[in-house]
């Protein structure tokens, strides 16, 4: 089973990040999952968090109780969360957003200027595409192909495929920080 | 897919092609979804200009021959009050959706809560009775929205599906069953010659057949205490006759309507009672009682209203404690305090602010009441 | 004088006099005698309107009346036509919900000032802006009459009622002006005096496609007259008479009434645009094209669809039967 926190603020897609993930997992990888969220009345810049169970079986209590990955998109959101976050959890930060507070060794850091990559790539609303590709890479929690079926519909179809190569990115970059992280271990 | 739009698709599979509403936060995305829906299968969306003209322009195309849903959240749900009055007294088959949040007056917009669950019994003034169902997730927000459509057309009464923020906004897969395979109750439109129509028979235990303006009944309807033909009646005796059926219909077939999910309750000590979002979070503190080797079952309330008087009353006599998770200040704890009459105890859980319940503190009551 | 012409027999008894009134096809007899005062201008209104039916020929079956509650809400329960008593300022959304499911239907709303123009004066303006396909009457007599005279939205300055007992301090509503700012296609205005304008005008409103807005002045004896020192129904009669002006297509900015001031009537605006639910129908046409599913098809255009689709059907079991056969 999954605890999976996605947090930053509204306007980034944190919702829709966890939508995502959850509607690949429960329709194309055949496992079960279950979204909460949390907003302020802000539709834009307020907290915004969201929580997403992949299990097995059916989920019955709907929500984290030690998030297992936590993803943070701005800096309230990481000072918020990181404490919550399980001994040996995997925490996915935005680099030029969060500064994280040293390299406790508590948990598995990974890092993206997700951001940055999204403006290469022509628009910088597409970074938490990139965030959900190195997510992907990073821990493995739902498969790539179905992260890519559940795209259609829950972003818009104009930018269908600007959004497949930003989940690309994304997934490039996780697939070579992990293998940095265990050639660094090994 | 949300709670939110698996009622609008429970609403749509239930042959509801009319929604007039008003926009209102946590229950918005129903109405988004049913007016998205709408040109696709020939159905009508109106947004009016606020919830009492919503919920009063429902009761109207009812009586222009259609099933009807709305939706709202505490503050929408207060001022449709008067309105459900004149559904129950009309005997107007409707669904309403209250997707609850933290009151009381705007309280906290966006976070969860289940304190309606008293003012969807009591809230319209005088006696009636009414039908509540609690969904726990996203697919019994569908799948209840169809099943309030068949008793409100059974009963000819309003039907509340009464959930809130969490399952409204939370996305699990929701499964959409073929047309074929959906039990659906059309209306009960009446039959017989045009001269004995009577919109009312107050038998206590079921509804007329219902026509529709425009087929030549000619027929009357009124707030008004009225007789089988819908003439204002103004005397106590008609109204003791009409409140009595208005109230009979229900309680007499509870038995029919009542629903509930039992787990573990032979030989529990205690028993968790909880109904939607809250019998979510009860689950894991049931699995870590259980661990601890204490013998705790579950009884979920699917339909709150009617009450299942009977089961609590049963259970009150073969358990030490009942426990009792709201996310308000404590309000259908009072019907089963009601109920089990002193044979157990009777434990509250509450939970105020937004937030659900953190699992311990249920553990700690099940705990508490296993000890005694 | 020709003695020979036997006067008309009516008979005293009441089962017989319900059954050879003129009116028993379009009232419900049986709930005579109605609860008006003497005098009250409310009994005129529903005689006009009836009588406006009757002329247009109109499917009786197919008119519905809505009212909310007040002297006048209780019109609905004495017209024989189906009818709907609601809540107080709802009949029009009311009305609203039984257009929108049933647009076969002639919706007609009757109520009053207070029930129309104060607790519903929301859903006035909005179903006007909208251009709801109703015909709204609202028999303005500048109170509240059922609950004992208290102020209106309409109650003239300085007019007395039992909540303004030395005189009415707020600005009223001129209510054509409000129906017209707010949208509604077709305003006008009478008083109970007028019976045969009036008539024509409910006539000319009934055709009328889109929100028709009719204010009918007319006297509470009981109450505002009464209150007022105003005499009783004939000396309403007689203000009417004097202070009443015809004057169609008056711009409706200047029909205010002030207390036993002028009285500007007549038609004052009739134009065309579409109703609520014909922009819903065009726009979705316009936008989706062959896709979009038209809401409001008649009972006769579902049946005719049904059958299509049941010999379209019937003609593909047939062809796979003949396929069938050819395997």
């Amino acid at each position: 089973m999954w605890e999976i926190k996605f947090s930053g603020f509204g306007g980034q897609g944190i919702v829709r990040c966890a939508l995502i993930t959850g509607a690949a997992v429960a329709l194309h990888d055949d496992k079960f999952a279950t979204m909460t969220q949390s907003f302020g009345p802000e539709a834009r810049g307020g907290a915004c968090q969201s929580q997403l169970i992949i299990s097995d079986s059916r989920v019955l209590y709907p929500y984290c109780t030690t998030p297992g990955v936590l993803i943070a998109l701005s800096q309230e959101a990481y000072d918020t969360y990181e404490p919550g976050l399980a001994v040996g959890g995997i925490l996915i930060i935005e680099a030029d957003l969060v500064k994280p507070k040293g390299d406790s060794e508590r948990v598995e850091l990974y890092s993206i200027p997700a951001t940055r990559f999204a403006e290469e790539l022509g628009n910088r609303l597409f970074a938490n595409l990139v965030v959900l590709g190195f997510f992907t890479a990073i821990t493995g929690a739902v498969s790539p192909e179905a992260m890519k079926k559940a795209l259609p519909g829950l972003v818009p179809d104009r930018f269908l495929s600007a959004n497949i190569k930003a989940l690309d990115k994304g997934y490039q970059h996780g697939v070579e920080a992990v293998s940095r992280k265990t050639g660094a271990v090994h | 897919m949300d709670g939110d739009h698996a009622l609008a698709e429970g609403a749509l599979a239930a042959g509801c092609r009319f929604f007039a509403g008003y926009p209102i936060t946590p229950s918005t995305e129903t109405a988004e979804r049913f007016a998205e829906r709408c040109p696709e299968v020939g159905g009508l969306f109106i947004q009016m200009e606020d919830e009492i003209a919503s919920i009063t322009a429902n009761v109207g195309a009812v009586w222009g021959g259609q099933k009807v849903m709305t939706v709202t959240s505490g503050p929408g749900f207060s001022l449709m009050m008067e309105t459900f009055g004149l559904a129950c007294m009309m005997e107007t088959p409707m669904v309403v959706a209250d997707v609850q949040r933290t009151g009381p007056s705007t309280g906290l917009p966006t976070l969860t809560a289940q304190q309606d669950m008293m003012q969807v019994r009591w809230g319209s003034h005088g006696d009636y009775r009414i039908i509540a169902l609690v969904p726990d997730s996203p697919q019994e927000c569908f799948d209840l929205t169809i099943e309030a459509f068949n008793l409100a057309e059974i009963y000819r009464v309003p039907v509340f599906i009464m959930t809130d923020e969490t399952v409204g906004h939370m996305h699990e897969k929701v499964v959409i069953p073929p047309a074929e395979d959906i039990r659906i109750v059309e209306r009960n439109w009446y039959m017989g010659p045009k001269e004995d129509y009577r919109p009312y028979d107050f038998n206590g235990r079921t509804a007329a057949p219902m026509v529709k303006a425009g087929d030549g009944y000619r027929f009357h309807t009124t707030g008004l205490t009225h007789d089988e033909r819908g003439y204002p009646a103004l005397t106590p005796d008609m109204n003791k006759q009409v409140v009595t059926h208005l109230i009979e219909k229900i309680e007499s077939n509870a038995d029919k309507i009542i629903r509930t999910e039992e787990d573990g309750i032979q030989g529990a000590d205690v028993v968790v009672v909880s109904y939607g979002i809250s019998s979510r979070i009860a689950i894991r503190a049931i699995q870590q009682a259980r661990n601890a080797g204490i013998k705790v079952g579950m009884l979920r309330l699917i339909t709150v209203w009617p009450f299942c008087e009977t089961k609590i009353r049963n259970l009150a006599r073969n358990v030490k404690a009942i426990v009792v998770p709201e996310l308000n200040y404590g309000q259908v704890v009072l019907e089963i305090e009601r109920c089990a009459a002193g044979q157990c105890r009777v434990i509250s859980v509450n939970s105020c602010g937004g937030a659900v319940h953190d699992p311990e503190e249920i553990l700690a009551a099940i705990k508490e009441g296993a000890n005694q | 004088m020709k003695g020979a012409e036997p006067a008309p027999e009516y008979s005293t008894d009441d089962k017989a006099f319900r059954e050879q009134n003129p009116m028993a096809e379009f009232l419900r007899m049986e709930r005579m005698p109605h609860i008006w005062c003497p005098g009250c201008g409310i009994g005129t209104v529903v005689t006009c309107f009836v009588e406006a039916i009757k002329a247009s020929g109109y499917d009786r079956d197919k008119i519905a009346v809505v009212s909310g509650i007040g002297c006048s809400g209780r019109v609905a329960g004495y017209v024989k036509f189906d009818s709907f008593h609601t809540t107080h300022g709802r009949a029009i959304p009311f009305a609203t919900g039984l257009k929108l499911a049933n647009p076969e239907l002639k919706v007609v709303v009757i109520s009053g000032d207070g029930d129309l123009a104060s607790i519903g004066g929301n859903h006035l303006i909005h179903a006007a802006r909208r251009n709801m396909d109703l015909m709204v009457i609202c028999i303005n007599n500048f109170t509240y009459g059922m609950t004992g005279g208290q102020v209106t939205p309409t109650t003239p300055t300085t007019a007395n009622a039992s909540t303004t007992p030395h005189g009415n301090y707020e600005t009223p509503f001129s209510l054509p002006f409000l129906a017209d700012a707010s949208g509604a296609t077709f305003v006008a205005r009478w008083t109970a005096l007028h019976a045969h304008n009036m008539t024509q005008t409910f006539g000319k409103a009934l055709k009328h496609r889109g929100f028709a807005f009719i204010e009918v002045i007319a006297p509470c004896t009981t109450l505002y007259q009464r209150r007022n020192k105003l005499g009783d129904g004939l000396d309403a009669m007689d203000y009417y008479k004097e202070n009443a002006d015809i004057q169609h297509g008056a711009d409706t900015r200047s029909v205010g009434i002030s207390f036993q001031g002028d009285i500007a009537l007549g038609k004052f605006v009739e134009r065309q645009k579409p109703t609520f639910l014909d922009a819903v129908n065009d726009h979705y046409m316009k936008v989706l094209g062959d896709s979009y599913q038209l809401y409001g098809k008649t009972t006769a255009e579902l049946q005719k669809e049904a059958e299509e689709r049941a010999r379209l059907s019937a003609s593909k079991e047939a062809e796979i039967l003949e396929c069938g056969a050819d395997d």
